[in-house]
């Protein structure tokens, strides 16, 4: 009697690890030296060099990073019951900015130019930008148990450390172009350091919100009838702020503000499918990550051996497909009501 | 013994000394109430009464000051999980939940039955079964709740809250957007339930339906100005009293209804 259920979840989940894979293969392919580098895998040292050490960690972790967003995004609209929200909500994008704002400004250069130490420095700083600024958003929110309260301290956070990049750098105006770098987003520097990293903390994350999804589904009905229904929604909520924070901190801090994921990636889910919040998140994820690796993949061919911004494409291909869905569908497709 | 024991009415519901504020202003002021197990008492009254917050304060939604004991214990004392079991609450629609499937909030319902993040169980799908037809909800189980009209989402909450198979329902205003059959069609579901021991609670505007209940609890300005059987004239006169005597209540063809006067 549930098969008409099931069936359409686990046929999308599919096909979207069969994409991912795919994807990921064709990561190893596309560089400036094109195949030529990975028929000689096994043959040459810098051919091995540039498929092992650069494009397939790259690679992984462009998809770990928008798994982590698309994960981020499907919590965030569960969380604040709203299709609009977005992993950046709680501040952490403007936090991620303002940290490698000042970094930069401390170490004094640019991170394409910098050594290892400095490029973990400006992760280390993106990712301590963020924590700070979610712990701002909770704080001047006095918790979490008031969704509206607490959107609306996530954009006075963004606001005021926005402002506060923007003062560092028309101090600092040799920062722009590192710091336009950053806000575009980038998966160029992503080892596979950061890659386990990114990994372990999508792994976390996404046990974390599947165990959490019940709330997540309960609250969808209004937040009398989850806890009539017995769900502890006070502390669960906690736990999925900070799934949201983790999520989005960790891929802000490795591959900067990549615009436009965690919003669309849940959204091109439920044009697809109806699931409940269990099968969403990992949906959601699993889109989120396709998403930036296909746009990853983009980004290195499309002008090769140029590279373009990585967050340029996500946006113009996300947002322009979203588009399509809007106008080609039904509209319920992208949450607006009848 | 036995006999002594039949005589006490058992309570499924009893408030004591129950006051509430909401955004700083005393809504509700030292109330008490008892509801008794197995029959349905319907809670009436103008706008700004205090209906919604005394059915919150029953279902243990908002804080307060008093106690309510829900079946001989006090409410806070239940586990979240057992209590779900037994008291089952419809609120005004409050959410959205316009993704999910018909099905998914139907079975929403049955979370109290079910270990964390456990798979459903037979019992759980033939409940959510038998909701969604009570409620003529069943062949759209596959459409979302945001392709659904107001009166069809009204009858898809209600059916989540029938799942739950609470020994105790409470109901906040469940005849919104809905249409007089299926009005109907609900007076009939509620008979059945309290024909089958379940004790319904329901906050009504319409005054005529709220008539059919057994027992009227008449409110006005967060105060219980009376309570009492619905036939009984003493509740009709409270009940034109607390609307500023712009109703009167009627027998038409067997039933009592309410009319405006003029």
């Amino acid at each position: 009697m549930k098969q008409w259920l099931r069936q359409r979840p686990l046929a999308l989940a599919a096909g979207l690890v069969l994409l991912s894979l795919g994807l990921l293969a064709l990561g190893a392919c596309v560089g400036s030296s094109g195949l030529q580098s990975l028929r000689e895998v096994w043959l040459d040292e810098v051919s091995r060099q540039i498929v092992w050490d650069i494009r397939l960690p790259r690679s992984a972790g462009a998809w770990a990073a928008g798994a982590l967003l698309g994960l981020a995004g499907a919590v965030a609209q569960g969380l604040f019951r709203n299709p609009l929200a977005d992993p950046y909500l709680l501040g952490s994008a403007a936090g991620a900015s303002l940290g490698v704002c000042l970094a930069l400004t401390l170490l004094g250069a640019a991170p394409v130019a910098a050594p290892w130490l400095l490029q973990l420095g400006t992760t280390g700083a993106a990712f301590g930008g963020a924590t700070v600024a979610v712990l701002l958003t909770l704080a001047l929110a006095r918790g979490v148990q008031q969704t509206l309260r607490l959107l609306l301290a996530g954009v006075v956070v963004g606001v005021v450390l926005g402002a506060a990049s923007s003062l560092v750098l028309l101090v600092q105006p040799q920062l722009m172009q590192a710091m336009q770098g950053f806000m575009l987003g980038s998966t160029a520097f992503v080892g596979w350091d950061a890659c386990a990293l990114m990994l372990g903390s999508w792994g976390l994350c996404m046990v974390s919100a599947w165990g959490l999804s019940p709330v997540l589904d309960g609250l969808s009905l209004g937040e009398s009838t989850a806890r009539s229904l017995g769900l502890p929604v006070a502390p669960m909520r906690i736990a999925l702020v900070l799934v949201l924070a983790l999520a989005t901190g960790t891929a802000v801090a490795h591959t900067g503000l990549i615009a436009f994921v965690g919003l669309a990636a849940p959204h091109l889910v439920r044009a697809t499918v109806r699931a409940g919040h269990a099968r969403m998140v990992l949906l959601s994820s699993l889109m989120g990550g396709i998403l930036l690796l296909g746009a990853d993949l983009l980004a290195r061919s499309l002008l090769a051996p140029q590279e373009l911004p990585v967050g340029v494409l996500t946006a113009v291909l996300g947002g322009g497909y979203l588009l399509w869905l809007m106008h080609r569908q039904n509209p319920v497709a992208v949450g607006a009501k009848p | 013994m036995t006999t002594d024991l039949k005589l006490v009415p058992r309570l499924a519901l009893r408030a004591q000394g129950i006051g509430a504020r909401l955004g700083g202003i005393q809504v509700l002021h030292a109330l008490d109430l008892q509801i008794e197990a197995g029959r349905w008492t319907c809670i009436v009254g103008p706008n700004g009464a205090g209906k919604s917050t005394l059915l919150k304060v029953l279902a243990g939604l908002i804080e307060h000051t008093g106690v309510v004991h829900l079946q001989g214990q006090p409410l806070a004392a239940w586990p979240a999980r057992q209590r779900a079991q037994r008291l089952a609450w419809l609120g005004q629609s409050e959410g959205a939940g316009d993704d999910l499937t018909v099905w998914d909030v139907a079975l929403l319902g049955r979370l109290p039955h079910q270990a964390w993040l456990s798979k459903p169980s037979e019992q759980d799908y033939a409940a959510v079964e038998q909701a969604l037809r009570q409620t003529q909800a069943w062949d759209w189980r596959e459409r979302s709740l945001g392709q659904l009209s107001g009166g069809e989402r009204q009858r898809v909450l209600l059916a989540r809250a029938l799942s739950v198979q609470a020994p105790v329902l409470l109901m906040d205003e469940p005849l919104v957007n809905l249409d007089p059959p299926h009005q109907a069609d609900w007076l009939q579901i509620v008979r059945t339930l309290v024909a089958q021991g379940t004790t319904v609670v329901s906050v009504l505007h319409e005054i005529s339906m709220a008539l059919h209940a057994d027992t009227l609890v008449v409110m006005a300005q967060g105060r219980i100005c009376h309570q009492g059987l619905c036939s009984d004239p003493q509740s009709h006169r409270a009940l034109e009293h607390v609307f500023d005597g712009r109703l009167a209540v009627h027998a038409v063809q067997g039933q009592w209804v309410a009319l405006p006067r003029n």
